[in-house]
């Protein structure tokens, strides 16, 4: 995969728990350019480990001195967070993929209706920019814990005035999802990223009232969960591989030397889906790509955040 | 090193000629004797010098002539370039890749300077030169696509993506073999390869949709897709199908090398940024029998494809009329021997 070089140009703590990176090309020359919503993977090497996370492209897709990412210290992080947040200096050198997009806005759309839960207003820091340069029309829902751990609200003010409308838990405001959503025009369309019970709520409301799946849009990346330890063979490189309590399967099989194809690393884009020929337990589907049938089926696997309840897989790779 | 281009016609009196180098750069597309549809995909990394895989748009001796066919055929029939108003930002990225790539690989013809979104464009073989603010068709021509199309070798279809497919949204379409951007603009990705027979029941369509989808920055791919054409005409188009179509009576066993071209389309697809979308470009290539057959090595492979091609392939392709004749002629040069794989002219 083509990587490019950048250097760390700044960081800066922007609530508590939230750091926002700013990348620049080494020899000082335009990232290139992306579409509102795209994402980044930030390759780290720690530890004798390289981790490889998403995260979502803040700032103008067009005008591209710098990338711009924000990154939300998880409890329980496996460590890329964690890393991120301490071990990560400004002048550090770091990989980074192309952008991908696998959260675009539907450019036919008559209005956009934008949701946001926490950390989860990331892909949104790029799409009004997007938005604002094509005149379009829509309203951006920002829903969080309180002002003190809100990151960019001032920013969204400048950006979006009058079409940004915030939700604080602390000051007992709730965005009243059903209201919302069943008052829109015909040829609207829906986006929410944040905590799963946000994202859920916003599809099934829209379900129950009728929304074409065509216009709700959702972007969930997981981190890859810890679970059990266990054994993976791959049957055409002949090896085995131990996947770690704590290490996704496909950082295991990359570790022991393997090369399989990804994409997003969180259980989205599908790039990363291998086969799967035998298992002594049932899979433990976490992605959002395969259908429930195909999950139903143990017959698929998506490595990037997927594992087995069992103690050993053999894969077709 | 400067490329000499042309004087020479795609039509009436059809004049083009290619000279031993262009034959020996010919992207032949037959590794094996046995021809089949498969997903034939591979990256469009740079290829050998001089080859036409060298650079992301390959420009050749045709270039300038190719330029001029297409400005007639745009004259007379101005639905071969159309764009959907949502397409605008891929007009753009096209404009952009396409500058880019020319100005970069082919500086002694083309130059693109840049002064913020203030841009300066000459295209020497064509006489243009041109200042124009990217970002702002008020400031070119034609709108970004159609003025950045005509100056490139090869069609182009742009992309969007969307609902979990591909749309052909925008395009610039004269050199194509028998099909008609007018009928397929605004067409998702199942709709407009309907028609292609056996592809769809092997699956091969929905796997190439899935790869598609998941095309990168940065990354571009690409395939070669093939038919045989009377005369080196680009414009086989259905709109003019008056104007070929009856060709295909005029070959017979004394002029069949001549008249019949393979027609080699270097298909690539590359990842747009700003719009998400992904440019199809179609470059086309023409090759006489006869030149083909300065390669005996060629003569022979294709002479095997076609002897073994399935019937409903020749038809789809346009060839049943003069199929028999095209085998018979290859017929001469195959002496059977075990020539291995691969699409090498040696």
């Amino acid at each position: 995969m083509n990587m490019i070089d950048v250097r760390v140009a700044a960081i800066e703590q922007v609530t508590p728990l939230i750091k926002h990176f700013k990348f620049v090309k080494e020899d000082g020359s335009k990232l290139p350019p992306f579409s509102g919503g795209s994402h980044i993977v930030v390759a780290l090497d720690a530890e004798g480990r390289t981790y490889r996370n998403p995260y979502s492209l803040m700032g103008s897709p067009t005008e591209t001195d710098a990338y711009h990412i924000s990154v939300r210290r998880q409890e329980n992080s496996r460590g890329g967070s964690a890393y991120m947040h301490e071990n990560i200096s400004v002048g550090m050198t770091l990989k980074i993929t192309h952008p991908v997009n696998l959260f675009t806005l539907a450019k036919m759309a008559h209005k956009h209706v934008l949701i946001a839960g926490g950390i989860g207003i990331t892909p949104f820091m790029s799409q009004i920019e997007d938005l604002n340069r094509l005149g379009a029309e829509y309203e951006l829902h920002y829903a969080f814990r309180s002002y003190k751990q809100a990151a960019f609200v001032e920013e969204l003010q400048k950006a979006c005035g009058n079409k940004l409308h915030c939700y604080s838990d602390s000051d007992g405001k709730r965005l009243d999802m059903d209201a919302l959503l069943s008052n829109q025009p015909l040829g609207t369309h829906v986006y929410v990223c944040g905590p799963s019970p946000m994202v859920v709520g916003v599809l099934e409301t829209a379900k129950n009232l009728g929304w074409p799946d065509s216009n709700v849009h959702n972007e969930q990346f997981l981190a890859p969960p810890v679970g059990e330890s266990f054994k993976v063979q791959l049957a055409k490189s002949n090896l085995e591989v131990q996947v770690p309590a704590e290490m996704s399967m496909l950082e295991a099989i990359e570790a022991a030397g393997v090369q399989p194809e990804y994409l997003c690393r969180g259980g989205v884009c599908g790039r990363c889906e291998l086969s799967v020929l035998e298992s002594d337990g049932g899979l433990e589907h976490n992605d959002h790509f395969l259908t429930e049938s195909e999950k139903a089926s143990c017959k698929k696997i998506m490595p990037c955040v997927s594992r087995t309840k069992g103690k050993r897989l053999v894969l077709d790779l | 090193m400067a490329l000499n281009f042309k004087q020479e016609s795609f039509r009436d009196d059809y004049t083009y000629k290619n000279s031993p180098e262009a034959i020996k750069r010919f992207p032949f597309p037959f590794p094996e004797d046995q021809y089949m549809y498969s997903v034939n995909i591979e990256p469009h990394t740079k290829g050998k010098p001089g080859s036409v895989y060298e650079f992301p748009f390959d420009i050749d001796e045709h270039y300038v002539a190719e330029c001029h066919d297409r400005a007639i055929t745009l004259a007379e029939d101005a639905g071969r370039y159309q764009a959907l108003p949502h397409m605008m930002d891929a007009q753009w990225d096209f404009l952009e890749l396409a500058m880019e790539s020319l100005s970069s690989d082919y500086p002694e013809h083309f130059t693109l300077t840049k002064n913020g979104s203030i841009w300066t464009w000459e295209n020497k073989p064509l006489g243009i030169h041109d200042t124009f603010t990217f970002g702002d068709s008020t400031t070119l021509p034609r709108e970004p696509f159609d003025y950045m199309g005509r100056q490139v070798q090869g069609d182009f279809v742009l992309l969007d993506q969307r609902d979990e497919t591909l749309y052909a949204d925008a395009g610039m379409v004269t050199c194509q073999a028998d099909w008609s951007l007018a009928f397929n603009v605004g067409m998702s990705w199942r709709e407009w390869h309907g028609p292609v027979p056996k592809a769809t029941e092997l699956g091969v369509m929905d796997r190439a949709l899935k790869y598609l989808m998941n095309l990168q920055l940065a990354n571009p791919v690409r395939r070669l897709n093939w038919t045989m054409t009377v005369n080196p005409r680009l414009d086989t188009s259905p709109e003019n199908y008056p104007h070929w179509g009856g060709d295909r009576n005029k070959v017979n066993a004394d002029n069949v090398s001549e008249l019949i071209h393979l027609r080699v389309e270097l298909q690539s697809l590359f990842r747009l940024p700003r719009s998400n979308g992904i440019v199809f470009s179609i470059r086309c290539y023409l090759m006489s029998l006869k030149d083909i057959a300065t390669y005996p090595r060629w003569a022979k492979r294709l002479h095997r494809v076609q002897k073994t091609m399935h019937p409903d392939l020749i038809e789809y392709k346009g060839m049943t009329k003069f199929h028999p004749l095209v085998v018979e002629w290859l017929s001469q040069f195959d002496d059977g021997a075990d020539i291995g794989v691969g699409t090498q002219p040696e």
